[in-house]
């Protein structure tokens, strides 16, 4: 399975999938120094995106998005690549300073096709996400 | 991304390498948004002071310089700060010294954003360490393009000011505090700033708590989009913008809203959209009380430990009628009210701090339990008359909460039961 759409962190990874079906917060959303989900109510709640290819739906909450997402890289926490359905101000500042390759603006929703766990490709040079097999 | 002459000679260095790397940070972020060019703006509303662990140690390392280039500037190197460009303040942060012995908070973190008080102020920040800059000193006119970050203040600032802004970060401030740029996408563009939902109030929406609870109600329903909302709205203050837009930004994304009317951008219903006016979601008795509920489905236990009242920071008018309630009372629970520093200094000489005070209360300032991550030690009840804080609240701390009208909140301070009932 192979979606087009545009990078906008270059980059190439490989790696596991960790997919989200809701939007996650920065802010009281995730714990920076273990890189997991905290939002109690998430679906997520309790995972760990480190060394992951985070695919989400996009950013919510706070404005402190980016600032979460960037002390993950600082804290050696950050998700391997990430790829994600919508685009916002929070999302895409997000990526750029957690600087690991990323793909938006998709010809299809990822979300609904890549499952928790699939190995997948992140090529944001060309903006191109491949999903090999599971696991 | 079109690149204007001074922005170019930015980016290669002319004006030092802390600008450039200011520069470089916005034309990654500009290109991420696939945005057309960067636009002028001489407001800037970011955060810098706020104590962290990743801050701590970089401070320890190289300083504030060093802090401002790695969290900032999003810099691997370490960069002499120059004085900002262009007018910037600090939003809230964490506890000052009003706290300590107050809150269960680190006095070493007080230290240390008092140390970074000193050197931003220093290099052209206003420390007004508030939610709310628009409430004391920086209020933008209609049409401004600014570059703020705090979703309360972003929303309040596109809709009742006019005033045009995208929700920014720390890293997209710091940068267009020393450069005057920021990508122009999103609210910067006339186009993207009309309505996309309309919501029709068929119950009466007066005060504080029924505007609060009303967005609520439109940001879940609209999420990330722009609300307009029309039907029985009685005038709204300050104060009721303020909870609402809050609201909406707590349950949604909402970054602009129109009341054809009120706000700036819509005089009238149609001027509100750029097409033909959608049809209305109706806000009536049902949709209000499953607000209220959703509002008070945090808390089981009635008895309440710790009121909080200010968020976004409480406006003077909200401070009096507080002073006004608690007069010749006598708390049994804690009561804290959030303000601006600027804001606490007219409470204090007219009289309201000390009405407050009397009573067991407390009025403080730069931050809020949830920015701070800190209640009065052993609270697991709380109550509030802030939707916001209602929402953020009781996951930040692992709290229970109750909502509800600043009465019904001091009542609750003074007799610790929660009595609070849908008006």
């Amino acid at each position: 399975m192979i979606f087009h759409g545009r990078g906008i962190v270059p980059g190439r990874a490989e790696g596991e999938a960790l997919v989200s079906h809701e939007t996650i917060s920065g802010w009281g959303g995730i714990d920076p120094a273990t890189g997991t989900i905290i939002e109690r109510r998430h679906e997520l709640f309790g995972a760990c995106f480190t060394g992951k290819i985070l695919i989400f739906p996009g950013a919510k909450g706070s404005s402190g998005w980016s600032g979460f997402f960037q002390a993950t890289r600082l804290m050696g926490t950050a998700p391997l690549a990430m790829v994600f359905t919508t685009l916002s101000t929070k999302s895409a500042l997000g990526a750029v300073v957690t600087r690991v390759p990323t793909v938006t603006d998709l010809d299809a929703d990822p979300c609904d096709f890549v499952a928790t766990g699939d190995r997948v490709v992140v090529d944001a040079d060309r903006g191109v996400v491949t999903v090999r097999q599971p696991v | 991304m079109r690149l204007t002459d001074d922005e170019k000679a930015m980016r290669d260095g002319v004006e030092g390498p802390a600008v450039a790397a200011a520069m470089d940070l916005l034309i990654r972020y500009g290109e991420a948004l696939n945005a057309d060019r960067l636009c002028d703006t001489r407001n800037v509303a970011g955060t810098m002071t706020q104590p962290s662990p990743a801050k701590t140690k970089l401070v320890r390392e190289g300083g504030w310089h060093k802090a401002f280039s790695v969290i900032n500037l999003d810099s691997d190197d370490d960069f002499e700060i120059p004085h900002m460009r262009v007018p910037t303040c600090q939003l809230q942060h964490g506890f000052g010294e009003d706290a300590l012995g107050v809150a269960p908070y680190p006095p070493a973190m007080v230290e240390l954003q008092s140390d970074a008080e000193a050197f931003y102020g220093a290099h052209g920040v206003n420390i007004l360490a508030t939610c709310t800059p628009y409430q004391v000193g920086n209020l933008p006119v209609r049409g401004e393009h600014v570059a703020w970050m705090e979703s309360s203040a972003v929303v309040y600032a596109n809709s009742v000011l006019g005033a045009r802004t995208n929700c920014e970060g720390t890293a997209s401030t710091g940068a267009a505090s020393l450069t005057g740029k920021i990508p122009c996408w999103g609210n910067h563009s006339t186009e993207n700033r009309y309505g996309t939902h309309l919501v029709e109030a068929r119950v009466p929406v007066d005060g504080f708590l029924e505007w609060g609870m009303l967005g609520y109600f439109v940001g879940d329903l609209v999420q990330e989009n722009r609300p307009v909302v029309t039907g029985q709205l009685a005038q709204p203050d300050l104060a009721d913008l303020k909870h609402f837009g809050a609201a909406t930004a707590s349950s949604g994304g909402v970054e602009l809203y129109h009341i054809p009317g009120i706000t700036p951008e819509a005089p009238t219903l149609e001027s509100a959209f750029t097409g033909p006016v959608p049809a209305s979601v109706a806000y009536g008795l049902r949709e209000r009380r499953a607000t209220y509920e959703t509002l008070n489905s945090q808390g089981t236990n009635t008895d309440v430990d710790f009121v909080l009242l200010g968020c976004p920071h409480a406006s003077l008018d909200q401070i009096a009628r507080a002073a006004r309630a608690l007069d010749g009372r006598t708390l049994t629970a804690e009561l804290w009210i959030m303000t601006p520093r600027a804001l606490r200094a007219v409470a204090d000489r007219s009289g309201y701090t000390e009405t407050i005070t009397r009573a067991g209360g407390r009025v403080l300032t730069d931050s809020c339990p949830a920015m701070s991550r800190s209640a009065p030690k052993g609270t697991r009840v709380f109550a509030t008359d802030s939707a916001k804080q209602a929402h953020y609240l009781p996951a930040i701390l692992g709290i229970e909460a109750w909502f509800g009208t600043l009465e019904e909140c001091v009542d609750a301070a003074v007799t610790g039961k929660w009595r609070g009932e849908l008006p």
